[in-house]
Order: structure tokens, then C-alpha cells, then sequence
């Protein structure tokens, strides 16, 4: 039987470690057939990527080292990719639905040339091929595409993907990448964002709670960084919050920044524009804590509180810890 | 210095957005039709590059129905010089390789030295366009700019990735898409609304592009769209000083803590 080998595309940060979206792709990956890693990381960074995509269910790891991957905007990784492509003849391609995935995924698209399905949820194979399924509207509606022949690329989008891989001991083949062309944008400088988190990723934290605007000031916002906390959950915010400065620009929720598949998701101070409402509305309970009783916010919330947050929380944490603490 | 802006007619996402459930097309009678808030953005950086420059040349593209024609003479009023507009029945619902052939094509005719797009558009949420459209044209990509610095050669800018912010820049000709971080429009104002119903607004088919629509190449396809089922409000209740035990209550009920 031939191997259906389903190449994924796997960042890495810049400290070496695999980017949290790793084990989604590896495991939508795994559904289709065999799971194929590509690696581009700096000199004597990529072993250690190599060895946790084996942690996630790589079969295979196509390996590139180059000091290139920091100094050149995707051509890289678009080359290792390519040459995987070519080696395993996949018929899939999988990379993350985040700023560096969709630039391979739109230069490999054109190059191939194959179909490309942007931003899926979820991905399947039936008698007639792979098919892709999309939330749209801000998950008012679904939607599932398919390629008309040929390989498929696929932008996942992060967190949306709850299977795993079976943990495997991969083989590692090292990769030459060619010189990047001149057609490519020159990386001149990397400013990192020192805010290590020990919180569970906001995409695919089963508990998620926001702070908006309502809360007021950055102190203010530590309100919602206790309640997570409190709940072993990650930490979100709206737009206006990040723009106040309250929360960095990762955490944004909402058309603009990340979707959500939270079991729990809980906005506080969160007025609940229909962008916000795009990155939140498919969570499965929806809980709301805002002074203003017309918020739209209130129209999607299974469960409402008009009320203050800085009045709500504090007690709702005391009772938490009341309930953990063996109390009734 | 010639500057092409892509801007994209999409339903307005404040208000409802349908779609067909039997075409899978967006149902145009349902919502208003604006201009992609993002891709006014993206204007708004040319044009006002354009306004410091000593000749640059502003031309907005797009690929849409009809309609889209009334959204380019409203976005001419913010400055651009002239537009381009792609219409065609046999475009209607085309994929994202499509799309980048068409106005791949139209970049080509139009002639450039820099393209402006928006990095996700707020229907497609595809975010590929652009960089598509750089690797037909044979030129770099900057996506997902948080800041841009334009010059007569070269074009540099900021985006956030993994862990931090990166900076990048390359020669022109480029194609650079920005985001929502990126000012925002100007209002046109009374004389920039007159001059725009004067500006040249060139209609072309796919066929006036050389593009075949019907060619055999891989697509990407819709087979289905199911509508979700819509959201409702639950419990709402008023803090009168026990909404916060209340709703611990609420959550170990739903055995979600
Ligand atoms: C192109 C575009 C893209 C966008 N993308 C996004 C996106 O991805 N994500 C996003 O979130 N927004 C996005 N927005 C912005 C969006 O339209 C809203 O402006 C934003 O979501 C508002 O944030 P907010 O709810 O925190 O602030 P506000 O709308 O100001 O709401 C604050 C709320 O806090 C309440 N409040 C005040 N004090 C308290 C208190 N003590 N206790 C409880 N409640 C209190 C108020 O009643 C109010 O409802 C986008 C906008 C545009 C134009
Ligand atoms: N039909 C279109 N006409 C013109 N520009 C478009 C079109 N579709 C997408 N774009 C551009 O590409 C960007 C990203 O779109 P998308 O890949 O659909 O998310 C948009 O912000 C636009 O600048």
C-alpha cells in the first residue's frame, strides 16, 4: 500500500522550541496518513525540534539548519517545504493559519501549482479525497471545500484541532536549502516579547477569560490574570484593551487576532462588537460580566451578569476557592 | 512612483453577513457592502506616502460584481488617482488561486512599483492573497505590517511573529500587505468627493486579462454551508451583591471549574 504522507510545516521559536500549534498539525496530520515534520531552525537548534515532533507523531522529519531562517522572510522554509513536497510526494500539505504558515502556504500554492483551503478547522478523508471544513462569518456559518485534483495546502487554523498523533521515533533527514533568490524580504531585526507564560495558549485553552476595555487600567486588567489564574485558564482581551495598553497584542481575541475553542470562555468589561464576538461566539458557555445591561455582549452570553467586575470577581474567586477548599 | 492598492468590496461586518446555503456565494441582499476595513487602510498608507512624495501615482484594484464600482468612486474621494476594476460573471466565486491569477495579471498591465493589500480580509479571513500575488509577480512580500516606511527604492515595516516583533524591508518592487494597526482612513472631504467622479475607472473581464477561468488547474472547491445555529442569551441576572457566588454556583453545576 502506498504511504500517504502528509507534509506539516512546524515553526520553531527562537529559543529552538517547536511552536504550540506542532501537535495540532501533526495530529490532523495523523488522520490523513503518515506524518511528515518540516524543521527550518537555526544552526544546532534543530535536533531537539527534531526529537518533540516524535513526541507529537512524526514519522519522518525533513531537517533544515541554516542561519538564514533569521535573516530571510520565508524563503527558507518555503524551500524546505518544496523539497519535502517533492521527496514524499504528499498529497497534503499542512502548515499553521498564522502569519509565517499562510506565506509558505500562498508561495507553495502558486508554485506547484496546487488548490489551497485558508483558515480550516478540521480536515477529513473520504472515498473521493480530503476534505477541508471552515467556520465563516465568525462561525455563524460552516462551510467544506475540496481540491479538485492534485495536492491540497491547508492553513489550520491554531487550536482548532483537538486530535493527537501517536508519539513515534522519527527519521531525521537533513536538508540542504538552497540560497534564498533576491525576491524575498531581508529580515534586519528581531525584538523579542519577554512575557513567558505559564498560562495555557489562548487558542486552545479549554478555559479562556478576557479583560476589555471596562477594566479600566493595566492594574485593573490584573482582575482578569487572578480569575484565569483561578481557573487554570488562558488569558485574553479585546481589542481596545490591547490598544490601552492593558494586555500585549498576542492576546487580542476577535476577528483580527485569535478564535478561541474554549469550553469556558468569560469576557469581563467586554462590551462585545461583532469582532470580538468572531473570535469567541463558537465557545460552548458563554459568560459575561458587564456594567451596561444593553452590552451586545449579553445577547450571545449564557450566562449574564450586569454588575461590576471588580465587585463579581473577587467574590466569585472567594467562592471558588470555598469549593475547592472541600466546602460544599 | 506607482502605487497599487488592492481593496476588496466585502459585507458589512457590523451588520448581518448571509450566506447562500445552495450557491455557497455571499448573499448580497442581506448586508450592506463596504469596503474592507482593512483594505481602507491600506489606501490610507499610499495615499498618504503619495501626499509627501514628488510623484507617486495611487491605483486601486479589485476583483468584484458590479457593486464594487460605487465602493471605488467613494474610496478615489480619499486621494487615489485612478481605479481599476475587474468584473466579470464568470469570476463569481472564484478560488483564492483565481483570484491572485486575475489581479496577478492586472498588476502586471497596470504596471507597479509597489503593491498594497490587506493582510486578512474580513470575508475570506484567507490572508494569502497577497503573498500569492507576490510569488506570481516574481517579487518580495511584506505581510501583516503593524508599521510601514515607504521610500523611492524600498519599503521596510514590522510585524509580530512567534515571541516578538520582526523587522523587515526589501527593494521595490514589493508587494506589502498591512493590518489593522496601520492608521486609519481619512474621511474625504467635499473636494476630494468631487474630483474622484472625475477620475479615470477602467473596467476590465477576465478575458481582457488573458485569464481563462474555465482552465484545468487545481481549484479549490465549496461542496457545502451549513448555517450554525444561531446564538441565544441565557440567564442574565443583576449583581445585587451575590451575582459573583451565584455564578460559581452556575459554573460547578455545569461542572466547568
Ligand atoms: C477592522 C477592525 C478589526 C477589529 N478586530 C477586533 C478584534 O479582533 N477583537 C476585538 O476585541 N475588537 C476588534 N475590533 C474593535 C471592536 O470594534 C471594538 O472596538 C472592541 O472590541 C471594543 O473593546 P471593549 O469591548 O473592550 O471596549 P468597549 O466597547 O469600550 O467596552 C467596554 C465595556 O466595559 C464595560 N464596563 C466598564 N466598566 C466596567 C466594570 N467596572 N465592570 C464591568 N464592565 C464594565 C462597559 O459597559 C462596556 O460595555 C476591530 C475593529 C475594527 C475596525
Ligand atoms: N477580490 C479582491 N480584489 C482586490 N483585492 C483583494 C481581493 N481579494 C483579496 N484582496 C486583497 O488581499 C487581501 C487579503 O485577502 P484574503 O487573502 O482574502 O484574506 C485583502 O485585504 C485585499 O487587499
Amino acid at each position: 500500500m502506498a504511504e500517504n504522507n502528509v507534509v506539516t510545516f512546524l515553526p520553531v521559536l527562537p529559543n529552538g522550541e517547536l511552536v504550540g500549534s506542532a501537535a495540532g498539525l501533526l495530529g490532523a496530520a495523523g488522520r490523513l496518513g503518515s506524518p511528515v515534520a518540516v524543521i527550518v531552525a537555526a544552526p544546532g537548534q534543530g535536533q531537539a525540534a527534531a526529537a518533540a515532533a516524535g513526541t507529537f507523531g512524526a514519522q519522518r522529519v525533513y531537517l533544515a539548519e541554516t542561519p538564514q531562517t533569521q535573516s530571510v522572510l520565508t524563503a527558507p522554509a518555503l524551500e524546505a517545504v518544496a523539497a519535502a513536497v517533492g521527496a514524499t510526494g504528499a498529497e497534503a500539505v499542512l502548515v499553521p493559519n498564522d502569519v509565517d504558515g499562510r506565506d509558505i502556504a500562498g508561495r507553495l500554492a502558486v508554485r506547484l501549482p496546487a488548490a489551497v483551503a485558508a483558515d480550516a478547522v478540521g480536515i477529513a478523508r473520504d472515498a473521493e479525497g480530503n476534505v477541508v471544513h471552515h467556520s465563516v462569518y465568525g462561525s455563524a456559518y460552516t462551510t467544506e471545500s475540496a481540491p479538485t485534483h492534485g495536492t491540497l495546502i491547508v492553513t489550520l487554523r491554531e487550536g482548532a484541532v483537538d486530535e493527537r498523533a501517536q508519539a513515534a521515533e522519527p527519521t531525521v533527514e537533513t536538508l540542504e536549502v538552497p540560497e534564498a533568490g533576491s525576491a524575498a524580504a531581508e529580515i534586519t531585526g528581531f525584538s523579542e516579547n519577554l512575557q513567558a507564560s505559564t498560562r495555557p495558549d489562548l487558542r486552545s485553552a479549554a478555559t479562556v477569560v478576557s479583560g476589555g476595555r471596562g477594566l479600566g487600567s493595566a492594574e485593573g486588567f490584573a482582575l482578569a490574570e487572578q480569575l484565569a489564574d483561578e481557573l487554570g485558564g488562558g488569558l485574553g482581551a479585546s481589542r481596545a484593551a490591547v490598544d490601552a495598553g492593558y494586555a500585549p497584542n498576542s492576546y487580542q481575541v476577535g476577528q483580527t487576532g485569535v478564535t478561541v475553542s474554549a469550553d469556558l470562555y468569560i469576557a469581563l468589561g467586554i462590551s462585545g462588537a461583532v469582532q470580538h464576538q468572531a473570535g469567541m461566539q463558537s465557545a460552548k458557555t458563554i459568560v459575561a460580566i458587564n456594567k451596561d445591561p444593553e452590552a451586545p455582549i449579553f445577547d450571545i452570553a449564557d450566562f449574564g451578569i450586569v454588575g461590576d467586575a471588580f465587585d463579581v470577581v473577587p467574590q466569585l474567586i472567594t467562592r471558588l476557592k470555598e469549593r475547592a477548599g472541600g466546602g460544599s | 512612483m506607482k502605487i497599487a492598492v488592492l481593496v476588496k468590496e466585502v459585507p458589512d461586518s457590523y451588520g448581518e453577513r448571509k450566506l447562500d446555503t445552495t450557491t455557497g456565494l455571499a448573499d448580497r441582499g442581506a448586508s450592506d457592502r463596504v469596503i474592507d476595513e482593512i483594505t481602507a487602510r491600506a489606501v490610507e498608507a499610499a495615499v498618504s506616502y503619495a501626499d509627501s512624495a514628488q510623484d507617486a501615482e495611487v491605483v486601486l484594484v479589485t476583483m468584484g460584481p458590479e457593486s464594487a464600482e460605487s465602493m471605488l468612486r467613494k474610496t478615489l474621494a480619499m486621494g487615489a488617482d485612478s481605479a481599476c476594476h475587474i468584473s466579470d460573471e464568470a469570476l463569481t466565486g472564484a478560488d483564492l488561486g483565481l483570484s491572485a491569477e486575475v489581479l496577478a495579471a492586472a498588476l502586471r498591465r497596470i504596471g507597479f512599483d509597489l503593491v498594497i493589500a490587506g493582510d486578512v480580509s474580513s470575508d475570506g479571513t484567507g490572508g494569502l492573497l497577497p503573498t500569492m500575488l507576490a510569488q506570481r509577480l516574481g517579487v518580495a512580500h511584506l505581510t501583516s505590517l503593524d508599521s510601514a516606511q515607504i521610500s523611492e527604492t524600498e519599503v521596510s515595516g514590522e510585524r509580530g511573529t512567534y515571541g516578538g516583533t520582526v523587522s523587515l524591508r526589501a527593494d521595490l518592487p514589493a508587494v506589502v500587505s498591512v493590518t489593522e494597526r496601520m492608521p486609519d482612513p481619512r474621511f474625504p472631504g467635499f473636494k476630494g468627493i468631487m474630483s474622484a467622479k472625475k477620475k479615470p475607472l477602467e473596467t476590465l473581464t477576465a478575458a481582457d486579462l488573458g485569464v481563462d477561468a474555465q482552465a484545468d488547474v487545481p481549484r479549490s472547491i465549496m461542496l457545502s454551508v451549513t448555517q450554525a445555529p444561531a446564538r441565544t442569551a441565557g440567564t442574565k441576572v443583576t449583581d445585587e451583591g451575590e451575582a459573583g457566588t451565584q455564578l460559581a454556583d452556575y459554573l460547578a453545576e455545569k461542572r466547568l471549574v
